[in-house]
């Protein structure tokens, strides 16, 4: 019959301990998974970006806390492309030397403008996103400040979402004579927040919006108009932002969170409550309950606490 | 012991289901590592980098106006650098313009451009001695040297790249380099002319900056010789590292029935002042549709612009829209949408019907059309400016994509909850619970003595 009690009992063991590991398993894994924030000594290891694309398709990938500085001429378009993921604040920041002012005949408006992977027109929280430079000044600095990424947004909504983003910069207004002058331009991208504070909570966006940049394949005009149109895996992609590893878990466990600890917390303040309030009501250690009246009380033997069984 | 027998299958079952788990959580670690992006896979056949330099060796590159020295002898030191500092895959060419004929004849001198190396991997030392021979001779066709350059680079599917150096006006047109420009880029080959200037008069500089916008290239202003090898080495190697990219070309049309299916990847296409475009796109149930538009002003044109990309099913019910508008110098007008497709209908047999009564009945469901496609209509405000020619089209690029829809979330993860008055809460509703279990138990003690 011993036997018969330790099966049972050994087999639960062994779950339970793999059960603990998983458990243990479980946050190592998802604090090991990237985080939104740009590493430092990535940057440092990546040196600066030193080509901008001139066209959405061509910009140059910086990756995150990398740098750009581009030789460029006046009036050119440059782009670049990084990579934003939910709850992520971005700050992009250029720096443009001028041409030589003996050269140039007036002043020039500088612009930065920031573009979602879909082409969409971000607006910036901070600027100056624009900024005009007198004919003697040496240069001009320019900033713009992206909202805080969301973790989902309606679809008909304009809202800032993971995935690339695009830079442009660009000259808007200038005396045609200045044009092709040779200028500097350095680009600095910094990223702040994390994906913790990410609104909606909860919300998730099940494909980041990176655009294809392969080229596509049409179908003839009468050609059935069902079924082609599988997300293509060959396809190659715009900058994307990490993705946050995915286990067996994923689904049921979504990370550790501060909601968890809130939770915990209030689970253990209700269980010293309760035993507080039935302490209160049920053990009076001092007092007897009602029942027979004090004056029956006898000096001699003392009694038997009743509750100590 | 019966009991016993049955019952010791338990403990190899509590181990294998240990082993199970524990393994479980380590292999599903591992398949994120295979997927990572492999950032633009490289295709099968791959086309290398083609870039054809033209230079202009005509009379004026005599002119000895750069930091003291003549345009033509840095032209010559700056591309000797350039082809020393050549990438290894890289299929590069020389043309010149002006080489040969010294003589006033313009009809004659207006054919002077030739081929001084084909396009392909090049002998740099041969390069170099046949660069450095060259010496200011004859006129500047330079819209001739563009057409020959197209020549020399020949067709295929990767973007082909033209370096321009050059010290002045075209003084043959017609053809007008500017509309020659404009013409190969419309002509189906990814073509970009870059343009080097190294006098500054106000007619080279328009000239140069209308051959550079008809093509999507850039324009500079050469003021030193370290200004243009920097230039041309930098154009070379964006050469290299862009050149792979290229959309693929579709044509849209002005109806929706008719409209040409596509895929998701990028497409290119010319559309005219206030023409509209339309394309199809499948998307299923669940899916979501992406899709982006950008409209290149490559000629002149009025100062406010706009851009609109209408998403509509295929009965002509908008769905969503973007749009862009602006004003002032621009490259492109670009705007985006996002589509979810709603969940699949109730009725499962729906995906079969066939689609030709469906519009009908799913316009009057409420619902795009049961085959999922719509319909993308692309238009553009762009006005020309007088006198710019409106054929060919302006350039469009159109990007497509299909992705999973995202459903909208069901608030805050799991229950959990946050905040002092989740602890508040949940405080008191211990306390409650304590106080009266305590007071049942009490009650029933006082119960229990009293019998």
């Amino acid at each position: 019959m011993r036997t018969t009690m330790r099966t049972p009992l050994k087999a639960l063991r062994a779950g339970l301990l793999a059960l603990g590991l998983t458990a243990l398993a479980a946050p190592a894994a998802s604090a090991a998974s990237p985080s939104a924030s740009p590493s430092p000594s990535a940057s440092a290891s990546a040196g600066p970006v030193t080509t901008a694309g001139t066209t959405f398709l061509t910009a140059a990938t910086l990756a995150p806390g990398q740098d750009a500085t581009v030789a460029a001429s006046t009036g050119d378009y440059l782009y670049w492309a990084f990579a934003a993921s939910e709850g992520q604040t971005d700050t992009v920041q250029v720096n443009v030397t001028l041409p030589p002012s003996a050269d140039r005949t007036g002043p020039q408006t500088w612009s930065v403008e920031l573009f979602d992977g879909l082409r969409r027109r971000q607006s910036c929280t901070a600027g100056p996103q624009n900024a005009t430079a007198q004919q003697s000044a040496a240069s001009v600095g320019l900033s713009c400040t992206l909202r805080q990424i969301r973790s989902w947004a309606e679809p008909w909504s304009g809202d800032p979402l993971p995935g690339t983003y695009y830079v442009r910069l660009s000259v808007g207004d200038v005396p045609q004579p200045d044009l092709g002058l040779a200028a500097q331009v350095q680009v600095h991208i910094t990223a702040k927040g994390g994906a913790d504070d990410a609104q909606p909570e909860g919300g998730s966006l099940k494909a980041p919006l990176v655009p294809p940049v392969n080229a596509g394949s049409t179908a003839a005009p009468g050609a059935a108009a069902t079924g082609s149109a599988a997300p293509n895996a060959a396809a190659s992609r715009a900058a994307a932002p990490a993705e946050p590893e995915s286990h067996w878990y994923s689904d049921v466990f979504s990370g550790w969170n501060t909601r968890w600890f809130w939770t915990i917390a209030g689970g253990a303040l209700a269980a010293l409550a309760g035993v507080a309030g039935y302490t209160l009501t049920r053990h009076p250690r001092g007092r007897r309950p009602a029942g027979p009246v004090p004056a029956q009380r006898q000096p001699h033997a003392p009694q038997p606490d009743p509750y100590r069984s | 012991m019966t009991t016993t027998s049955s019952r010791r299958p338990a403990r190899p079952a509590g181990l294998l289901a240990a082993l199970a788990i524990t393994a479980g959580a380590v292999l599903s670690g591992l398949p994120a590592h295979a997927d990572e992006p492999s950032g633009g896979a490289p295709a099968a056949t791959r086309e290398a980098p083609k870039v054809d330099l033209v230079l202009d060796v005509s009379g004026s590159m005599r002119a000895e106006d750069i930091q003291g020295k003549s345009r033509i002898s840095v032209a010559q030191k700056s591309l000797s650098d350039v082809i020393d500092a050549l990438p290894p895959e890289a299929d590069f060419g020389i043309r010149t313009l002006g080489a040969t004929y010294p003589g006033n004849d313009k009809t004659e001198g207006c054919k002077d451009t030739k081929q001084l190396f084909p396009v392909g991997k090049t002998d740099k030392v041969e390069a170099k001695t046949a660069v450095a021979t060259l010496r200011p001779t004859g006129w500047t066709p330079i819209g001739l040297a563009l057409r020959g350059a197209a020549q020399d680079l020949g067709d295929g599917p990767t973007t082909r790249r033209v370096v321009l150096i050059t010290d002045g006006e075209d003084s043959c047109a017609p053809p007008d380099p500017c509309d020659v420009a404009r013409e190969l880029a419309a002509r189906g080959i990814p073509l970009v002319v870059d343009t080097l200037g190294l006098a500054h008069d106000d007619k080279t500089r328009q000239q140069l900056l209308c051959i550079a916008n008809a093509t999507g290239g850039t324009y500079t202003d050469v003021r030193t010789q370290e200004q243009l090898t920097q230039k041309v080495k930098q154009l070379v190697g964006r050469a290299a590292d862009t050149h792979n990219v290229t959309p693929a070309k579709a044509s849209g049309t002005d109806k929706c029935e008719t409209a040409p299916v596509l895929t998701p990847g990028v497409y290119t296409d010319r559309e005219k002042f206030s023409e509209h475009r339309v394309y199809r796109v499948p998307v299923k149930a669940g899916q979501e549709l992406r899709a982006s538009v950008s409209v290149t002003p490559d000629r002149a044109v009025a100062r406010d612009y706009g851009v609109l990309l209408q998403a509509t099913d295929t009965a002509g019910q908008e769905l969503v829209r973007g749009s862009d508008a602006g004003s002032g110098r621009t490259d492109v007008a670009s705007t985006g949408v996002r589509w979810s497709a709603p969940d699949a209908p109730d009725a499962s047999d729906s995906p079969s019907a066939p689609s030709g009564k469906s519009s009908a009945a799913a316009s009057a469901a409420g619902r795009p059309s049961a085959d999922g496609t719509v319909c993308l209509i692309v238009s553009n405000s762009f006005a020309a400016q007088p006198g710019v020619q409106a054929d060919p089209g302006l350039p469009l690029e159109l990007t497509v994509d299909v992705a999973a829809a995202s459903p909208a979330p069901d608030g805050p993860a799991m229950g959990l909850g946050r905040g002092w008055i989740l602890l508040l809460t949940l405080t008191l509703a211990g306390l409650l619970t304590g106080l009266v279990f305590g007071w049942v138990a009490r009650w029933r003690i006082a119960v229990w003595r009293e019998n």
